[in-house]
């Protein structure tokens, strides 16, 4: 049965409740109790050393077509020595952490879901339970602090591969002189971009691991409940990170330039 | 000591208990049973605080599980031990891993007295040297028995079971219930199962309690509730299919 939208409201405001509760949950066991080591070095291998592949090929990719499209529209009003600042500055405050965080989403936040769903359905979470055990600080806290090491440096590393890209497609293949292309980039690039990044990873890297856990946690029962909750928790991260996003830039610039 | 007294729950609009009341004594060997989907599982979550009373309370030694937090109950959760209907082993973890869960947890013994005590552990559940496998390298049983296995090594005072032989073949169901027997007997523990297989009610209870549409039907010893005449209870207990007119 299709819900009425004041339903949907409603559900949306529980679920936001939910999500400050784990948030609140999981500091609280930061302070009380000392997180599972082999859980978070497990993590860590498994957000940020396994995702690299996919998070550096993302900025690679970005950083070429930024440069590309940025070149043909300069070329046109014979800036093409700018194109390095444009992809610079792109990538270090808006393009590299919003780009690995959906790619983090896809690949990190799914599987957290599922696996956590798929515990739920056959009854390991209530096991663990049992076993005098909180949810929260053997499964959440880990995860939560691996995707907050993890993000920013995955989205430092997407950042200074898609900016070497960028200059071997514009110097190498675009002809643009290599030493103003650098020269232009360090000139325009503030390293308040760069923090902005950095600080934009580490809050999308807090969103996607407490929205995938609170996903998984909610699953409904059955296969369907995993698969279902899987692909929520994929929507809610990205367009979390999306909207987000955009406060973010404008808060940081206000706070950064005044 | 449990005590259950005057519980409500419904999900929905279902209501699956009906103002239940029950109290269980230490040392007790108790079968719950009833029909299927009448809420025996249910009450069995309920005394373990994994489940939340609508109305009325949960009492383990005095202490309401129903007014506490989640945080709070985890002290009181570990004088339990709890056997899953699919046993709900780690799947990540290997066997000595699972069994060792919770004194790992506890940091408070050493890597080779964890393994000894992992070792008694498998030993007393008939499955000793099974200590790298993986929980999909075991078959049903086997994953009931480390079950088990998890939940006696850490010496809980009660001991819970949903559905222990479920899906089980008869002679791994029998080794099953000679186990859970074994384990009230030799480490005196309380011990609530949860069952309708009444083959396995007679191996692993002294005392039997009938739930029925949400309450306590019927509660007395093993042989009282065999010769019992109540039709509810005779029928059930002698798997009879109650009349069309019955049901209706």
């Amino acid at each position: 049965m299709q819900k009425l939208p004041i339903q949907r409201v409603r559900d949306a405001i529980e679920e936001l409740g939910e999500f400050v509760r784990l948030g609140v949950e999981t500091l609280g066991s930061l302070r009380f109790k000392r997180p599972s080591w082999r859980q978070f070095v497990d993590q860590l291998h498994f957000i940020g050393v396994k995702s690299q592949s996919v998070v550096l090929t993302t900025g690679a990719a970005t950083g070429m077509v930024l440069c590309a499209q940025t070149y043909f529209q300069f070329h046109k009003v014979k800036m093409d020595t700018a194109t390095g600042a444009v992809v610079s500055v792109g990538m270090c405050s808006e393009l590299g952490p919003v780009l690995a965080g959906l790619m983090l989403t896809g690949r990190v936040g799914a599987a957290m879901s599922a696996e956590l769903g798929t515990m739920k359905v056959t009854e390991q979470i209530d096991a663990l339970r049992t076993l005098a055990t909180h949810p929260v600080d053997y499964l959440v806290v880990p995860r939560v602090l691996a995707t907050i090491v993890s993000a920013p440096l995955l989205t430092a590393q997407s950042v200074v591969v898609g900016i070497l890209a960028s200059y071997m497609i514009g110097v190498h293949l675009l002809g643009i002189e290599g030493a103003y292309y650098l020269a232009n980039m360090r000139r325009y690039t503030d390293p308040v971009d760069v923090v902005t990044g950095l600080i934009k990873a580490v809050v999308f890297g807090i969103i996607i691991s407490l929205v995938s856990c609170l996903k998984g946690l909610r699953c409904p029962q059955g296969a369907e409940g995993v698969g279902r909750a899987t692909t929520e928790s994929v929507v809610a991260a990205s367009i979390s990170i999306l909207i987000v996003n955009f406060f973010l830039t404008l808060f940081l610039t206000r706070l950064f330039h005044g | 000591m449990i005590e259950v007294r005057d519980v409500h729950k419904s999900f929905g609009t279902q209501a699956v208990l009906r103002g239940t009341t029950l109290r269980i004594e230490k040392g007790e060997a108790v079968v719950i049973i009833g029909r299927s989907g009448g809420g025996k599982s249910i009450l069995l979550k309920h005394l373990i605080g994994l489940i939340r009373p609508d109305s009325g309370s949960v009492l383990v030694d005095g202490k309401d599980l129903a007014k506490m937090s989640e945080r709070d109950m985890l002290p009181v959760r570990r004088n339990f031990g709890m056997l899953f209907q699919m046993a709900a082993l780690f799947d990540s973890l290997n066997v000595l891993e699972n069994v060792g869960f919770v004194l790992r947890r506890e940091r408070k013994h050493t890597d080779a007295e964890i393994q000894r005590l992992v070792a008694e552990a498998l030993e007393m559940v008939e499955l000793p040297g099974t200590e790298k496998k993986m929980p999909a390298e075991l078959s049903g049983g086997m994953r009931k028995r480390v079950g088990l296995a998890r939940a006696i090594v850490y010496r809980p005072a009660i001991l819970l079971y949903d559905e222990p032989t479920t899906g089980l073949d008869p002679v791994a169901s029998a080794r099953i219930d000679r186990l859970i027997h074994r384990v009230w007997e030799e480490l005196k523990v309380t011990s609530i199962a949860v069952t309708h297989d009444m083959k396995s009610a007679r191996t692993i209870g002294r005392r039997i309690v009938m739930l029925h549409e949400g309450r306590i039907h019927a509660d007395d010893t093993m042989e009282n509730i065999f010769q019992s005449t109540d039709p509810i209870l005779h029928n059930f207990v002698n798997g009879i299919a109650a009349p069309r007119t019955e049901l209706a």
